[in-house]
């Protein structure tokens, strides 16, 4: 016998597909199949449910490198000793979990005045910086659905990072006005490589690595029907920039979904910015929209809850008992190389594998603690290692779509015996926080 | 639980028909009784100024809109930023606060009830989630109907029944409070880039019109006896010569008579009036028609309205109105931000700065106070500034000194850059009339509750209700300069929440016991409604039906409206 | 005009915050009370007295006082932050936001400094004679006010989004300028005397920016519109004026569009693509020859790291290649 839960959401990317099938065992223990999922969703289900090469209990690192197990209680003493300890304590990631444990980590941060920030700061930090600077036109992924019929991928590969979002919302639906699909969408993807998103495209535009920025002016200019300087534009034959300029203007619903190859090549925030302003001209002739492929399932809600908190998306210094904003100051690769900090916690990210080598050095070197389901190279380089329940497969929260659409995650299975929910992990150290502040 | 007297101070309560006259308020168990023992703490409030808690009836402070207007505008924090303390989190932003800040500030003010003017049922989770981080104040969301699929669908195919039936499911679902139409059938022409500008302009491919969204609405709300009427921003906002289209929507509601059993004696509620009273053709001859809306408002019982004054400030519209902040970003080049929601809503977000060296603005200004002053029911128009698009709630009390003081008003008029012109636009500078006590506290407090239905609950002093009390250091037969009255409003000295004594001596001492609220409105099983919803989420929404509800862990001490038909 | 003089005693653990460290808020106060204001490290606060000696006095004014910063500040922020008058002097390098906000008086770094120096900037003279990072002269997040007014003048180089939404003052850059220069501009003046890298302009709405040492990569969305001779620091020079950014709205003045204008000193070709005025220094790259040899070589080292590969390169053949370009050499030639 088997039970199956409905509706489940899947916590790996931003596109947060909520439609998945979970079959697991009588006892809600062991998952045995998972429907509906993307290749990688589908293995985050099935590889968590396998316990036996998850770590249980909290980890000390040993004078040899080596870890030794410690208590649940002796994990929130060193992380609350090392937090209240710190003149600057930086606490990063909160994008694989809920925004329930994101709230209280926000209150351990500001009790213990320390910088909050999460994986925008290495993704699309960059966006939330252009958006700050000129808005963004933009709509729920089910608009995309019902009405566009035309399509730009810039700088994004969702056939292979986001892999259900062409079927779900963007390329293949059939939605209240747009009952033929694919046939009535045309299709732009901007990419100095051929990928296998390009394969899809009406018009690939092949732009020179890392002048995203000027193709975007240029195609702005064009828009405005003003004389572009040369007959090859960033890599791209005028005549296509005009092609494309024809394609856009002629829609009757577009949507621009972009990646990390504007926000992390050259230009960063001003590629988002000239994109968001491409798309605002846009809507002089018809309707457009600009949608950030968003990476990390809950990086979205991370930047909502520190929205409604403090004001700001990410990169969020409260060190001064006020909260203070400034990426290139207070993001944490910045924050990192610039040794500004003096303590360093991590949950909901993996810093080890994704920061520069200087910043993971630095890690390293500062008093640490690691709080992830699984062993991962941040977890092996910081003093501590605190595992929890997996948001999303064992612990239900609230996620944000990279549409900003709510959604509940939920638990389908049992974590191990034993096992802290990052949620009740964060209560444990912010109560014990307040107990050393009261002394 | 404690019992407090408050001692000795000025009363003014319309709920109890108390003028200012010189008395005791008795509070125990959170609720106001008519005497308490000896034990009861008393607090002196000789020569002060005792009302109830003042209650909100249209503000963005919670949402989705609201948060990308502070996740996009870093710049309004700048400097803003108080610290925590015992009893407070950090809190920070001028136009758009954090939420904490939200909290503090409203019950600093003497406000204990807000209801979120806007949410976008699909959002709803978040703006709940946002309602539970708001300390102190009691609050309840209206969910946005007037341009939802399903009731275009229903409206055009005439079965009230269906309406009614979706009505109540989506209130259930988004545990939401009432029936928010914003710019009828307009946000859903956005969706193709296009508008509704008079109520009569059908909306594109669902063959209905903005004037038959309304009246269906309409009907069904007062079939089903919510405690709200219909809550109305209609289209065409802001535009020069929108008046016509405002008498026109008001017109929706003529004859039609309440029915329910809160209390409630309207029928239909239009949100910020100021927006919608403009005359001329053109930005050059744009004028004042604030009379001309108040003289149809004086004469139709059936309706209320709050104000939108415009307070002169650096701020952030946002509205679920799409095209008008499009309108918006092409006027002043300010950054844009816009999110349409599939099968319910539009929404967008500009920076605006309401500079009273400019013409337009300083007529938007006289415009809003215009109406309060030309008002012949208190108990019917409403102070608001709907926060944060005319300027931010934290402005209030300079309002109630405008409104209070000719003197202020003359002295505003007078410093204006374009003087004449402005002066020559509208008809402010001859209205000498000014507000009292008794007559802001019905503005502020008893009028705004009847008209959420919440009179036997909060916005008054009857012994029963609700104990949100507040006392201002101020008396209305002594006031020399109007900067007194501004002061005073800013910082009450005592402010009890349901009893509980949150600002004591103009400190937050405790973070209350805040609840939202909710209406659960029955109606009969309705398996067409059901199939309906099914078969939409299934084709055109892109998330699952089950996925949709807002569980109610996501509710902050929820307070249920039942409503039985 | 009185001065006091701050001498830094230990360099800071971590980054010192010093706001107070301006003429608006020393003056009128004695150097026990100068000593006494307060100095931020992350969540602790201390007071000036803890990290300088103070010397001198205080003038009455903001006006009538002069602050010489001396000994290492290069991890103090804020210097000088809101002055409006007066005068600070900072003998060596400082950190970030030094004038930040400033809206009056005269700032002089001797040093260099980091970013955000003059974000937001009304009035005043800002000089530094080092170098300067990013963001200089810039707005604040969101903000579509930057620099208002005054004056900023840098030496040596400085990084990128220098000017960002300018519309008023001037920046004048005595090196070579990083990309992004004066994006959003509404206004103001910008001149930088080395090379401009690229992206000059972008988005720019009204102001002028002169490249007097060309810029390597025009935007392809500037145009071409005229010669002119324009008198700059007392001299009569031509210059190649372009239009744009043809991107972005412009309002109209008299009937007449009004763009940004960048002008080129006019040594450089008109017209083609992007009126290039220097050559970019084109990226090392390794002969057929090398890289056979390099090959060869790959498969004799067991785990070639980038650092191992780029030292052989370097030593080997004399090119420093980026360690981008290595880590692709070893990926491409190992296949």
């Amino acid at each position: 016998m088997s039970k199956t839960i409905t509706d489940v959401v899947c916590p790996f990317c931003g596109t947060l597909c909520d439609d998945l099938i979970v079959t697991t065992d009588d006892e809600g223990k062991k998952i045995l199949g998972v429907d509906n999922a993307c290749a990688i969703g589908a293995e985050k289900f099935i590889h968590s449910s396998d316990h036996s090469h998850r770590v249980t209990r909290p980890r000390k690192m040993q004078e040899d490198g080596s870890f030794k197990e410690i208590t649940y209680e002796e994990a929130i003493e060193h992380t609350a000793k090392i937090l209240v300890n710190a003149k600057k304590p930086l606490m990063y990631g909160w994008s694989s979990t809920s925004c329930e444990a994101d709230s209280v980590g926000h209150e351990i941060a500001e009790l213990c005045g320390g910088i909050v920030d999460n994986t925008a700061a290495v993704c699309h930090g960059t966006t939330l910086i252009a958006v700050q600077n000129v808005g963004i036109p933009s709509c729920t992924l089910g608009e995309v659905k019902n009405r566009a019929d035309r399509i730009i991928f810039w700088g994004c590969n969702p056939a292979h990072a986001h892999p259900r979002h062409m079927s779900r919302y963007s390329i293949f639906p059939r939605g209240y006005f747009t009952g033929k699909g694919a046939k009535q969408r045309k299709i732009i993807v901007v990419d100095p490589r051929p990928t296998d998103t390009t394969n899809l495209a009406d018009i690939h535009l092949q732009v020179e690595q890392g002048y995203d920025y000027e193709l975007l002016q240029a195609l702005r200019a064009a828009i405005r029907g003003e004389p572009l300087a040369g007959d090859v534009i960033a890599g791209v034959p005028k005549e296509t920039v005009y092609e494309a300029v024809d394609v856009l203007k002629s829609g009757r619903f577009g949507v621009i979904f972009f990646g990390m190859g504007v926000t992390q090549s050259l230009g960063k925030d001003h590629n988002i910015d000239a994109a968001i302003c491409l798309t605002k001209d846009l809507n002089d002739y018809t309707k457009f929209s600009i949608v950030a492929m968003r990476g990390h399932y809950n990086v979205t809600g991370s930047g909502q809850v520190l929205g409604w908190q403090y004001g700001f998306p990410y990169s969020v210094d409260l060190s001064r008992g006020f909260a203070r904003y400034n990426p290139g100051e207070t993001g944490s690769i910045e924050v990192l190389k610039r040794q500004e900090a003096d303590a360093i916690f991590v949950l909901g990210s993996d810093p080890g594998a994704h920061f520069p080598m200087r910043c993971v050095k630095e890690i390293s070197r500062l008093p640490s603690v690691a709080i992830d389901p699984h062993i991962t190279p941040t977890t092996e380089i910081c003093d501590v290692h605190v595992p929890v329940a997996f948001v999303g497969v064992e612990v239900g929260g609230n996620c944000y779509r990279m549409d900003n659409v709510p959604i509940e995650a939920r638990k389908v299975v049992e974590p191990p015996e034993g096992m802290m929910t990052d949620q009740q992990f964060l209560s444990a150290v912010l109560e014990r926080v307040k107990e050393l502040k009261a002394n | 639980m404690s019992e407090y007297i408050i001692k000795n101070g000025t009363v003014y309560d319309p709920k109890t028909e108390v003028k200012g006259e010189v008395k005791d308020i008795c509070i125990k168990d959170g609720k106001i009784v008519d005497k308490v023992s000896s034990k009861a703490k008393s607090i002196d409030a000789k020569g002060k100024t005792v009302m109830a808690g003042a209650v909100e009836i249209h503000a963005h402070v919670a949402g989705p809109k609201v948060n990308e207007g502070r996740n996009y505008r870093p710049e309004d924090k700048l400097f803003t930023y108080q610290p925590g303390g015992k009893n407070t989190r950090m809190a920070g932003g001028f136009s758009i606060p954090t939420t904490f800040k939200t909290g503090y500030e409203y019950a600093k003010m003497g406000y204990t009830t807000v209801m979120e003017a806007a949410m976008p049922p699909l959002y709803a989770r978040h703006v709940h989630e946002e309602i539970k981080d708001t300390p102190i104040i009691d609050e309840g969301a209206f969910p946005v109907f007037g341009n939802n699929w399903f009731v275009f669908e229903y409206l055009k195919n005439n079965e009230m029944d269906n309406v009614m039936a979706y009505i109540s499911w989506l209130l259930k679902t988004t545990k939401g409070y009432a029936i928010k139409i914003v710019n009828p059938g307009g946000s859903e022409a956005w969706g193709w880039g296009e508008n509704c500008t008079t109520i009569h302009d059908p909306v594109p491919y669902f063959d209905i019109t903005p004037a038959e969204i309304m009246k269906g609405l309409l009907t069904a709300n007062e079939k089903m006896g919510l405690p709200h009427s219909i809550h109305v921003h209609t289209n065409n906002l802001g535009n020069p010569g929108n008046y016509k289209d405002t008498l026109d929507t008001f017109k929706l509601a003529q004859g039609v008579k309440p029915n329910n059993k809160f209390g409630r004696e309207q029928v239909f509620h239009h949100t910020h009036v100021q927006f919608h009273s403009y005359g001329g053709d053109s930005w050059a001859n744009f004028e004042s028609k604030a009379k001309e809306v108040m003289d149809y408002v004086n004469s139709n019982k059936n309706m209320t309205i709050d104000l939108g004054c415009v307070t002169l400030d650096e701020t952030t519209t946002m509205t679920a109105d799409g095209p008008f902040e499009h309108h918006l970003t092409t006027l002043n080049h300010l950054k844009w931000a816009n999110v349409d929601v599939e099968l319910e809503t539009s929404s967008g977000i500009v920076p605006y700065i309401y500079d009273p060296k400019i013409k337009v603005c300083a007529i938007q200004w006289a415009i809003g106070l215009e109406l309060a002053l030309y008002s012949k029911d208190p108990m019917r128009t409403f102070i608001t500034t709907d926060h944060p698009n005319a300027g931010p709630f934290t402005r209030y009390p300079r309002i109630f000194k405008w409104l209070m003081s000719d003197k202020s008003r003359q002295e505003m008029l007078k410093g204006f850059k374009n003087s004449d012109k402005v002066m020559a636009a509208t008809t402010l500078g001859s209205l000498d009339r000014e507000i009292n006590f008794y007559e802001l506290a019905q503005m502020t407090r008893a009028g705004p509750a009847k008209a959420l239905g919440l009179t036997d609950m909060c916005g008054g002093l009857a012994p029963g209700m609700d104990a949100d009390v507040v006392i201002y250091d101020i008396n209305e037969g002594k006031i020399k300069d109007p900067e007194e009255i501004e002061k005073a409003f800013s910082a009450a000295t005592h402010v009890f929440k349901a009893g509980t004594l949150v600002v004591d001596n103009g400190e937050i001492i405790s973070n209350g016991n805040k609840r939202t609220f909710w209406v659960d409105a029955k109606v009969p099983t309705n398996t067409q409604v059901e199939r309906d919803v099914q078969m939409k989420f299934l084709k055109y929404y892109s998330v699952n039906l089950n996925n949709y509800e807002v569980s109610d862990h996501y509710v902050a001490n929820p307070y249920v409206i039942e409503v039985e038909n | 005009m009185d001065t006091v003089k701050l001498t830094s005693k230990v360099v800071p653990e971590l980054y010192l915050e010093a706001e107070h460290i301006s003429p608006d808020v020393f003056a009128g106060k004695s150097n026990q009370e100068i000593g006494d204001l307060s100095v931020h490290m992350g969540n602790q606060t201390y007071k000036i007295s803890d990290y300088f000696t103070v010397e001198g006095k205080a003038g009455a004014t903001a006006a009538e006082t002069k602050i010489v910063v001396a000994g290492d500040v290069s991890k103090v922020k804020y210097i000088g932050m809101k002055m409006t008058a007066g005068e600070v002097e900072v003998l060596g390098n400082a950190d970030m936001y030094v004038g930040a906000w400033m809206e009056g008086g005269k700032l002089l770094v001797k040093g260099s400094v980091d970013s955000f120096a003059g974000i937001a900037m009304k009035g005043g003279e800002l000089i530094i004679e080092g170098d300067a990072k990013n963001y200089i002269g810039a707005a604040y997040r969101g903000d579509w006010r930057g620099m208002q007014g005054g004056k900023i003048v840098v030496k040596g180089n400085v990084g990128s989004d220098v000017g960002s939404n300018i519309n008023g003052g001037t920046i004048d850059i005595g090196g070579n300028a990083d990309v992004h220069l004066a994006t959003h501009a509404e206004g103001g003046t910008i001149i930088v005397r080395g090379i401009a890298k690229g992206r000059v302009g972008g988005q720019m709405v009204k102001g002028d920016i002169y490249c007097l040492g060309g810029v390597e990569r025009m935007m392809p969305s500037f145009k071409y519109d005229h010669t002119e001779e324009i008198e700059l620091d007392g001299k009569k020079m031509n210059f190649q004026v372009y239009y744009g950014d043809l991107g972005e709205r412009h309002g109209k003045k008299k009937g007449e569009i009004i763009y940004g204008k960048i002008y080129l000193t006019a040594a450089q070709p008109e017209g083609g693509e992007g009126a290039t005025a220097v050559k970019s220094e084109r990226k090392a790259k390794l002969s057929e020859k090398q890289l056979e040899q390099l090959a060869t070589e790959l498969k004799e080292m067991k785990e070639p790291s980038v650092q191992n590969v780029r030292e052989y390169i370097k030593k080997t053949f004399g090119i420093d290649l980026k360690p981008m370009q290595v880590s692709r050499l070893i990926d491409s030639l190992s296949r």
